[in-house]
């Protein structure tokens, strides 16, 4: 591209624009054609493309494998260690291993389960997410159909307030208290349960916090419970 | 444009208006590099960057992150709008900046994504927000657009490094009050309380006010120590400031 500014060395060009205050360019500049402004900002653009392309390229495997074993550690979690687990799409209302080739799987909601060593299935673990007191709540839960309880709950992802909220990813004795509960779940105020196998103590000072948890786990055994049901029966009379 | 322009060379030549990057004398380079670090600090004293500076430095490690990606990006965008300011006219330097501002942003975004995928999940949106940071963009308009690829480096190396001065110590004190550790290490044992307001946005706030105190608590001091005469240039980088 041509140097349109008056001509005079690096130095010699400084002590102008330092005299006159000028910006670099406006010196001898009248009037810059239209096809220079968009030419500069188009090779920018084309060169600014490139190098995050570049960079996206490497980095985007790394990300997705990053995402991959969060996924696969949390599933391991709530199911318990399970040996092995498969996905499974709701697709039309049912739960299916695969899905036609005209369908974007990555659109579809989906649940995880988990079989041990023998190929026994231990449970379905199933993410959900709702918005809690300051941000979306997401979390994966690990739910026994056989039995109709939930095996644990491990938050994903929260921004909830440091101390309070929070503790519904953090605290130990909170995260064990989901264990061999049958939903759906009922919050209760630590103390004031009377032993239903239904309740869930809440956080004290985290009243949103909790009840979000609560309500994601509920509202979504409520849509897809019943899809497990039919998926557990069809396999229980195809396998044997 | 031709009356706009020469308005606009009016105001730049006004008496007594500051003009960037045209100093009563010619600042040498070692100047350029540590100005931005104390005596013109971009948080400290021209309380730049301040969204950052209030919103991540929860955790010595959440600062330290963002220092780092925004040192990044502030020295390359310095070093690309220093090498093409001949290349780029005037009428769309602004969107050329923010073109080159945005794309080191993009690079540090998925790098911090693909190496410390924890910490970037805890930066959240405050990454992509390093492209709106004034304190980048001042430095390209005011002095990268207009002065030598090594001089536009050196500054953008000691005002990156005068940011991550002030973000180490924001983080610190907030870790070290909200939650008795440093770096994720406990230093107050189980028996300390932490102060969970300070982890919070509001102790940004406290933090950043009791530090700005003691800063211009210790500039007051150190320029009444000074001799009047030898004083002015100090004096008139602390009123512009003010």
């Amino acid at each position: 591209m041509s140097d349109e500014r008056a001509p005079g060395t690096e130095a010699g060009g400084e002590l102008e624009r330092q005299e006159t205050g000028a910006r670099p360019g406006a010196a001898a500049r009248s009037e810059v054609p239209a096809w220079r402004l968009v030419s500069t900002l188009g090779a920018a653009g084309a060169v600014a493309g490139l190098a995050i392309v570049l960079v996206f390229g490497w980095a985007n495997p790394r990300i997705e494998a990053h995402r991959a074993e969060v996924l696969r550690q949390a599933i391991h979690e709530v199911l318990r260690a399970p040996d092995s687990y498969a996905t499974l799409f709701v697709l039309e209302g049912e739960l299916v291993s695969a899905v036609p080739a005209d369908v974007d799987s990555t659109e579809l909601d989906r649940v995880y389960v988990g079989y041990d060593a023998a190929g026994e299935r231990v449970g379905f673990a199933i993410a959900g997410g709702l918005p809690g007191y300051q941000d979306v709540i997401r979390l994966i839960f690990g739910y026994d159909a056989e039995h109709s309880e939930l095996l644990a709950m491990k938050v994903l992802e929260n921004k909830e307030t440091p101390g309070l909220g929070e503790k519904t990813e953090k605290k130990r004795d909170i995260l064990s208290g989901f264990d061999g509960v049958v939903p759906p779940l009922e919050g209760v105020k630590t103390g004031r349960g009377t032993g239903d196998e239904s309740e869930v103590d809440m956080i004290t000072g985290a009243t949103i916090s909790s009840r979000t948890v609560i309500e994601i786990i509920n509202r979504r055994l409520e849509s897809l419970g019943p899809m497990i049901d039919v998926y557990v029966e069809e396999s229980r009379e195809s396998g044997g | 444009m031709t009356v706009h322009e020469s308005s606009e060379e009016i105001v730049r030549h006004a008496p007594g208006a500051p003009v960037a990057g045209l100093p009563g004398r010619e600042r040498t380079p070692a100047q350029d590099l540590l100005r931005g670090v104390w005596r013109e600090n971009p948080v400290l004293v021209q309380l730049l960057g301040l969204c950052p500076a209030l919103a991540v430095t929860n955790t010595v490690e959440n600062s330290l992150a963002m220092g780092l990606a925004t040192f990044f990006v502030l020295v390359g965008s310095s070093f690309l709008v220093s090498s093409f300011k001949r290349l780029i006219p005037s009428e769309i330097r602004i969107a050329a900046f923010i073109l080159i501002i945005a794309t080191f942003v993009t690079i540090a975004d998925l790098l911090l994504a693909a190496i410390v995928p924890d910490i970037h999940k805890a930066l959240g949106a405050f990454i992509a927000l390093i492209v709106v940071n004034c304190m980048i963009l001042g430095r390209q308009e005011a002095f990268a657009s207009k002065r030598p690829v090594g001089r536009a480096v050196l500054d953008a190396v000691g005002t990156g490094a005068g940011f991550m001065v002030a973000m180490l110590m924001m983080g610190s004190i907030r870790e070290l009050l909200g939650n008795g550790s440093l770096l994720g290490v406990s230093l107050f044992g189980p028996s300390y309380e932490p102060w969970i307001i300070m982890i919070l946005p509001p102790g940004g706030f406290l933090t950043l006010g009791f530090i700005l105190l003691a800063f211009g608590w210790w500039r007051g001091r150190r320029a009444e120590a000074v001799p009047a005469v030898r004083r002015w240039p100090h004096g008139v980088a602390s009123r512009r400031a003010a």
